[in-house]
C-alpha cells in the first residue's frame, strides 16, 4: 500500500512540475517539446509493457498510436462527438483492432510476432495511403481536427490543451505503474522469463499475452490522439514502420528494466533529433549511426547502466561490511 | 468493385495471357527475395529485416553499371556480386555480433542498416526516381501470344529466375555444400564440433541470400523505378511469401510467390482497393489452419 500511495506521491509531483514549466516558461518551444515527447513516450512506455515486461518484441506498435489518431480525428471532424466521447470512440477502436491483430499474433513465437505486428502495420499505412477520399491519403487528415468546448475546457487554447495533455499523460503513466507493481505485471515478468513455467503454474500464457497486448495498444492510442490533437491532424507517418522502429529504438536508449526507461530515451531522441537537424538534412544516417554504436557498444540503455551501476556498488558494500565484520569477529 | 471486369478478362486469351505474364514476373522477383529470407532464416535463425536494402543495392548498383559499362548481362552479374558482397560484410560486421542476444537486438541493428542505406542511396543517387529504361540488348519487338502482348525481357526475368530457383534447389539438396548448410540449418555447434568452420558457412549463405536479392534488385531496375525506401514494400510482401509457403522452405517459397504474384496481377483487374487485404487474409488463414506454412518445418 506505502508503495503505491508513494506512486501517486511522484505523479502529482510530475504533473505539478509539467504544469509549473508551462507556467514559468510560456515559450512555446518548450511546451511544444514536452508535448511531443508525452505523446511519443506514451507509445514507447506501451511498447515496453510487451518488450520489457512481457517480452513480446512488438515491430508494429505505431499502428495503434496511428489508429488511435486517426479514429479520433475522424470521429471529431463527423461532428457527431464531443471531445471526452471521441476519445473513448478511439480507444474502443484500437482495443478491438488490438485483439484481433493480437489473436493471431500473440500464440506466434518470437521472430513471427515481430514481423507479423510489422506486417499488420503496413497493412493500415496501405490502408490509409490507399483509401484517399476517406483518411486523405498521403495528405493526412485535412482540414484539422474541430475541437468543440466541454465542460468549460477549450482545448483551442493552447494553454488548456497543454494542461489537458499533461493530465492525460499523467493518468496514462499511472495505470502504467499500477500494472507493472500488481500481480498481473509479475505474471508479464513470468511468462517473459520462462513461459513454459509460467503455464506449468496455471497462468493461461495465451490470454495474459493478449490482455496485455490490448492494454498497451490502448495506451499508445492516447499518445496518438495528443498527437493528434497537438498537430490538429493524422499523417500516414504515425503507422510507418519507422515510428514502431524509432519507439522501439527509444526504448532500448532508456532502458528497458527501468520503469521510466523509455520515456527517458523518448527524450533523449527527441533532443537527439532537435539538435541534428540542425546541422544536416541526413538525420536518418546520424540516427542508424547512433543506434548502431549503442546496440553494438554498450548494448544497454542510460537507466539500465546506472542501475546496474547502483546494484554492483551495493554489492560490493554489502561484501566490504561483510569482510568488516568478519574482520572484528577474528580480532 | 471490377469484378466484372476480371470475369470478362477470364474470357479473353489476350488479358488471361497479360495478367499471367505480369503474375510471374511479380511473383519471380518476390520469389528470390523471399527465398533469401527464408534461405537466412533456415540456417542463421535470424530475419534480415533490412533484406529489402540489399534488393533496392542491387537495383542501383545495375542502374550504375549499365550507365558505365551499356551491358545489361554484365550490370545483372556485377550488381548480385556487389550485393553479395556487401551482405558478407553486413554479416560479419554487425549481425554475427548479435547473434546470441535478443531479436530487439538484431531488430535495431537492421533497423540501423535499413535507415543508413536509405539515406546512402539520397546522397549517392539523389532523392528522385530513377528509371533505367529497357536495355537494349532487350530492345526487340514483343511476342504475341495468343494476341497477348509480351515483352521478351518479361520472357528474360521468369526464365532466368526460375533457373536460379532450380540451380540454388540443386546445391542445397544435392551438393556437399548443401549438406553441410542443412546440418548447421539443424544442429550449428554439432557441426562445428565436426570440424567444419560453420561461421564461414553462415557468412556464405548470408552472401548468397544478399546475392539472391541482388539479382531480383537487378531485374527489377528496367521495369520498376527506382527510389530511396523501395525495398520496404517488397519486403513485407516476401514475408507474407515465407509465411504462407513455410520459413526455410525454398520449394514453399516457390508456390507462394506465385500465388501471391498472381493475386496482385489479377486482384489490380478485379479488385485493385483490396489487393493487400486479399494477401494478408491468405496468411492470416494460412496462420490460423497451418501456422508452419504450406511446406514449412514446425516452429514453436
Amino acid at each position: 500500500m506505502t508503495g503505491r500511495w508513494r506512486d501517486l506521491g511522484w505523479a502529482g509531483l510530475g504533473l505539478v512540475a509539467l504544469l509549473l514549466v508551462a507556467v514559468v516558461d510560456a515559450r512555446p518551444a518548450i511546451r511544444d517539446f514536452i508535448m511531443f515527447a508525452m505523446a511519443y513516450g506514451l507509445l514507447a512506455m506501451s511498447l515496453n509493457l510487451l518488450i520489457g515486461y512481457t517480452g513480446l518484441v512488438s515491430f508494429g506498435h505505431a499502428m495503434f498510436f496511428a489508429s488511435g489518431a486517426y479514429a479520433f480525428g475522424l470521429a471529431m471532424q463527423s461532428g457527431h462527438f464531443s471531445v471526452p466521447a471521441a476519445f473513448v470512440f478511439a480507444i474502443a477502436l484500437t482495443a478491438a483492432l488490438a485483439l484481433v491483430v493480437g489473436a493471431i499474433c500473440v500464440r506466434l513465437n518470437e521472430i513471427y510476432f515481430a514481423f507479423l505486428t510489422l506486417a499488420f502495420q503496413m497493412l493500415l499505412y496501405n490502408l490509409i495511403l490507399g483509401w484517399v477520399s476517406f483518411t486523405g491519403g498521403d495528405q493526412g487528415l485535412m482540414g484539422g481536427i474541430p475541437r468543440p468546448k466541454f465542460l468549460g475546457i477549450d482545448l483551442a487554447d493552447r494553454l488548456q490543451l497543454y494542461v489537458f495533455c499533461s493530465v492525460a499523460f499523467v493518468i496514462c503513466m499511472v495505470i502504467m505503474r499500477q500494472i507493472v507493481t500488481s500481480p498481473f505485471g509479475y505474471t508479464l515478468r513470468l511468462i517473459r522469463d520462462n513461459q513454459d513455467r509460467a503455464a506449468f503454474l496455471g497462468v493461461d500464457v495465451v490470454r495474459v499475452k493478449l490482455v496485455c497486448f490490448v492494454i498497451s495498444a490502448c495506451i499508445a492510442s492516447v499518445g496518438g490522439i495528443l498527437l493528434a490533437l497537438f498537430v490538429s491532424g493524422a499523417y500516414p507517418n504515425f503507422a510507418f514502420w519507422t515510428t514502431s522502429g524509432e519507439s522501439i529504438f527509444m526504448i532500448m536508449l532508456g532502458g528497458s528494466r527501468v520503469f521510466l526507461g523509455p520515456l527517458l530515451g523518448t527524450i533523449i531522441l527527441r533532443v537527439l533529433n532537435d539538435v541534428t537537424v540542425v546541422y544536416t538534412s541526413h538525420t536518418e544516417l546520424v540516427l542508424g549511426i547512433v543506434i548502431l554504436i549503442f546496440v553494438l557498444g554498450l548494448r544497454k540503455g542510460v537507466l539500465d547502466l546506472i542501475a546496474d551501476r547502483i546494484e554492483t556498488r551495493e554489492q560490493q558494500k554489502a561484501f566490504s561490511q561483510r569482510d568488516a565484520a568478519d574482520a572484528g569477529k577474528a580480532s | 468493385m471490377e469484378i466484372d471486369a476480371l470475369a470478362r478478362c477470364f474470357g479473353t486469351a489476350s488479358c488471361l495471357v497479360t495478367q499471367l505474364t505480369s503474375g510471374l514476373i511479380i511473383g519471380m522477383l518476390l520469389f528470390l527475395i523471399a527465398s533469401g529470407v527464408t534461405l537466412i532464416f533456415g540456417v542463421l535463425n535470424i530475419i534480415n529485416f533490412a533484406h529489402g536494402s540489399l534488393y533496392m543495392a542491387g537495383a542501383y548498383a545495375a542502374w550504375t553499371l549499365y550507365q558505365v559499362t551499356g551491358s545489361y548481362f554484365l550490370s545483372a552479374a556485377g550488381a548480385a556480386a556487389v550485393v553479395g558482397i556487401l551482405g558478407v560484410l553486413f554479416e560479419r560486421l554487425l549481425m554475427s555480433r548479435v547473434y546470441g542476444s535478443n531479436v530487439l537486438m538484431q531488430l535495431l541493428v537492421c533497423y540501423a542498416v535499413v535507415l543508413i542505406c536509405d539515406d546512402l542511396v539520397k546522397i549517392l543517387w539523389g532523392p528522385s526516381y530513377l528509371s533505367m529504361g529497357m536495355p537494349k540488348e532487350f530492345r526487340l519487338p514483343p511476342y504475341r501470344i495468343f494476341g497477348g502482348v509480351v515483352p521478351p525481357f518479361y520472357l528474360f526475368m521468369i526464365v532466368t529466375a526460375m533457373a536460379i530457383g532450380i540451380v540454388l534447389w540443386l546445391v542445397i539438396t544435392r551438393t556437399r555444400f548443401g549438406k553441410i548448410v542443412r546440418a548447421a540449418a539443424i544442429n550449428g555447434p554439432m557441426v562445428s564440433a565436426l570440424g567444419i568452420r560453420v561461421n564461414l558457412y553462415y557468412a556464405a549463405v548470408f552472401g548468397l541470400g544478399s546475392a539472391l536479392a541482388g539479382v531480383a534488385g537487378a531485374l527489377a531496375a528496367p521495369v520498376r523505378s527506382l527510389t530511396p525506401g523501395m525495398g520496404f514494400s517488397i519486403l513485407i510482401e516476401s514475408f507474407i511469401v515465407t509465411v504462407i509457403g513455410g520459413m526455410g522452405s525454398i520449394g514453399g517459397a516457390f508456390l507462394a510467390s506465385i500465388i501471391l504474384g498472381m493475386t496482385r496481377a489479377f486482384g489490380s483487374v478485379g479488385f485493385p482497393l483490396f489487393v493487400d487485404g486479399v494477401m494478408f487474409l491468405m496468411m492470416a488463414l494460412v496462420l490460423i489452419f497451418k501456422p508452419s506454412g504450406l511446406f514449412g518445418r514446425a516452429q514453436g
